[in-house]
C-alpha cells in the first residue's frame, strides 16, 4: 500500500504538481468558455435593449450547459464531398491550439508551500512567447483544413480569407511583441510580466504597440471588426458551415477560448500581467498581496473579455480589401515604427 | 443623352483626418452601446407578463353574451356568407323570447380564420365582434373548431372592442 502511495505522490508530486495545475487551468478555461458564451449573449442583448437568456437556471446562468448538451445530441453530418480525415481533424486542431497555448501564461507569483516551490504557470519556459505565436500561426491550419476539406464553396471562400487575414495580421502581432521583448530583454512571460513593475505597464510605454497588438488580437481571433472567415450574410458561415454537432461545438468552443488566450495574453504583455502597481509599499501580507495580484489577473482578462464582447456588439464588419488594406498598409508600419519608437526610449532613457 | 459630358460625381462629404484614423469614430459607437446597454429594456417576457393589444386588435372572434345570459346573434348568416375563408358555420332555431331567432349552432373554424374581422363589420346585431384573444394554438384539428361554448363572451369582457367600433366603424 505505501509503496501505491508514494508512486500517486511521485506523480500528483511531479514538477511542482504539474497535474493539478493542468487540470485546474484546464478547468478554468472551460468554464471561462462556456460563461463568455452566456455573456456574449448577455452583452448582446443589452446593446439592443434586450434581456437575453434568462430560462435556463438563475438568470439563465445555466444557458451554456443546455446549449452545449443540444450540441452533443444533434446528428453529426458529413457531406459527401468532404476529406473526411481532414474534416474530423480541423476541429481538434482548433482545439488543440486553444488549449495548448494557455500553458505559458502566468496568472501570479509563484508561492511556496510546505517546501514546494508552485509557480502559477503551467510552463515556465524562456521561449514562451514564440511558442505562443508558432501555436496561433498553427491555429490558421484549423480554419483553413475546415475550409477546404468540407467541400463547399463557403466553406472554402471562409478558409481563404482566414488564411490571408491570419497570416497578415500575425506579422503586426509578431512586430507588436518585438517592442515589448526589447524592454524586457526576454521572451520568458514571467520575466515580461515582471518588467512592467509599477506604472510601467507596456500600454503606458507603448500605446502605439498596445494599439496595433490588440487590433491583430481581433484579427487573429477571428472576432467581429475583422470575422470575415465567417461573415453571416456573405458566407453563411464560412469555415464551419459544413459543421455540426460536437465538431462544430469544438470550433465555437475554440474561438471563446482563443479569445480568452488573447486577453491573457494582452494582459501578460502590455497591461502588467499579474501586477498591481505599488500594492508592495502599502505593507499586507504576503498572502493577501499574492491574493490580490490572481485577483488583479483576473478583473484585467474579464476586462478585456467585456471588451471583445462589446467591440462585436458596436463595430459592422469591414470589407475584405478594408482589411488587407489595414493589415498591410496600416497596422504593418505602426508595429515598425513602434519597434523603433521602443528602442529610441530605450537609448534615451536607459530602460 | 450627352452621357460622356457628365461631371464626376462629387461626393457630398470628404472624410476629415479625424474621421479616416477610425479610432474617435469607434470610441463614439462604443460609447453609444454602452450607454445603451444601461437604458431600461423593452423585452416583455411573455408567459408571466401578458401583452395587452389595444381596441383595435383583431384578435379571435367571439359572439357577444348578453348581461341576462343570452347571445345576441339572431343567426341571419351574414357573418357566414362574408367570410372570405368560409371559417364560420351558422344554423338558426326558433325560440319563444322577444328575439325569435337564436343559432343553434355556431362554428368558427380557427384553422381557416384569417381574423380579417369582416363578420364584424357585416354583423346588424354587433353580435360578433374581434376580441384581444391571441393566444390560439392547437393540438389537433377537432380542438380548433369552436363551438358556441368556447365563442360566447360576456359583453363586459368585450366593451373595449365596441366602444371601438362605435367610435370608428
Amino acid at each position: 500500500m505505501e509503496a501505491i502511495g508514494n508512486i500517486l505522490w511521485a506523480i500528483i508530486s511531479f514538477y511542482n504538481f504539474l497535474l493539478i495545475r493542468i487540470v485546474i487551468v484546464l478547468v478554468m478555461m472551460l468554464m471561462t468558455a462556456a460563461y463568455l458564451v452566456y455573456f456574449e449573449r448577455k452583452i448582446s442583448a443589452w446593446a439592443q435593449n434586450r434581456l437575453g437568456p434568462n430560462r435556463v437556471g438563475w438568470y439563465g446562468l445555466l444557458q451554456s450547459f443546455a446549449d452545449v448538451f443540444k450540441l452533443l445530441f444533434k446528428e453529426d453530418i458529413v457531406p459527401d464531398n468532404a476529406n473526411k480525415k481532414i474534416h474530423a481533424l480541423a476541429p481538434m486542431i482548433a482545439l488543440f491550439v486553444a488549449f495548448t497555448t494557455y500553458a505559458v501564461i502566468p496568472i501570479g507569483p509563484g508561492i511556496t508551500i510546505a517546501g514546494f516551490d508552485i509557480p502559477m504557470v503551467i510552463a515556465d519556459v524562456n521561449i514562451g512567447i514564440l511558442y505562443v505565436l508558432a501555436l496561433t500561426s498553427v491555429g490558421v491550419y484549423a480554419i483553413t483544413f475546415a475550409g477546404w476539406s468540407s467541400g463547399s464553396k463557403y466553406s472554402l471562400l471562409g478558409g481563404i480569407r482566414s488564411s490571408a487575414q491570419m497570416i497578415s495580421y500575425e506579422i503586426s502581432m509578431g512586430f507588436s511583441i518585438g517592442g515589448v521583448i526589447l524592454l524586457s530583454e526576454s521572451l520568458r512571460p514571467m520575466a515580461i510580466v515582471e518588467s512592467q513593475s509599477g506604472w510601467m505597464w507596456n500600454a503606458f510605454i507603448q500605446p502605439i504597440g498596445f494599439i496595433t497588438f490588440l487590433v491583430s488580437a481581433f484579427a487573429e481571433t477571428n472576432r467581429l471588426p475583422f470575422d470575415l472567415p465567417e461573415a453571416e450574410p456573405e458566407l453563411v458561415g464560412g469555415y464551419h458551415t459544413e459543421y455540426s454537432s460536437m465538431k462544430f461545438a469544438a470550433f465555437f468552443l475554440a474561438e471563446y477560448a482563443n479569445m480568452l488566450i488573447a486577453s491573457t495574453l494582452i494582459v501578460t504583455l502590455y497591461l502588467g500581467g499579474w501586477q498591481i502597481p505599488y500594492i508592495e509599499t502599502l505593507g499586507l501580507s504576503s498572502g493577501l498581496v499574492l491574493a490580490l495580484q490572481v485577483a488583479g489577473f483576473f478583473v484585467k482578462v474579464g476586462v478585456l473579455l467585456f471588451f471583445f464582447i462589446w467591440v462585436r456588439w458596436s463595430i459592422p464588419r469591414f470589407r475584405y480589401d478594408q482589411l488587407m488594406n489595414l493589415g498591410w498598409k496600416v497596422m504593418f508600419p505602426l508595429s515598425l515604427f513602434n519597434i523603433i519608437w521602443v528602442a529610441i526610449l530605450i537609448m534615451i532613457f536607459k530602460l | 443623352m450627352s452621357g460622356n459630358n457628365i461631371p464626376p460625381k462629387k461626393r457630398i462629404k470628404d472624410l476629415t483626418f479625424g474621421e479616416k484614423i477610425y479610432i474617435p469614430e469607434i470610441v463614439k459607437g462604443l460609447s453609444l452601446t454602452l450607454r445603451t446597454m444601461f437604458k431600461p429594456k423593452f423585452t416583455m417576457e411573455y408567459p408571466e407578463e401578458k401583452f395587452i393589444p389595444a381596441g383595435s386588435y383583431r384578435g379571435r372572434p367571439v359572439l357577444v353574451e348578453e348581461k341576462n345570459g343570452e347571445e345576441r346573434c339572431v343567426a341571419c348568416g351574414l357573418c357566414s356568407r362574408v367570410c372570405p375563408a368560409l371559417a364560420i358555420e351558422v344554423q338558426a332555431a326558433e325560440t319563444d323570447r322577444e328575439k325569435e331567432r337564436y343559432p343553434e349552432k355556431f362554428e368558427i373554424n380557427m384553422l381557416r380564420c384569417i381574423f380579417c374581422g369582416f363578420c364584424e363589420e357585416v354583423c346588424p346585431e354587433e353580435a360578433i365582434v374581434m376580441s384581444k384573444d391571441y393566444e390560439l394554438a392547437f393540438s389537433n384539428r377537432e380542438d380548433a373548431i369552436y363551438g358556441k361554448d368556447k365563442l360566447l363572451v360576456p359583453v363586459d369582457q368585450l366593451q373595449d372592442r365596441i366602444d371601438f367600433l362605435r367610435n370608428y366603424k
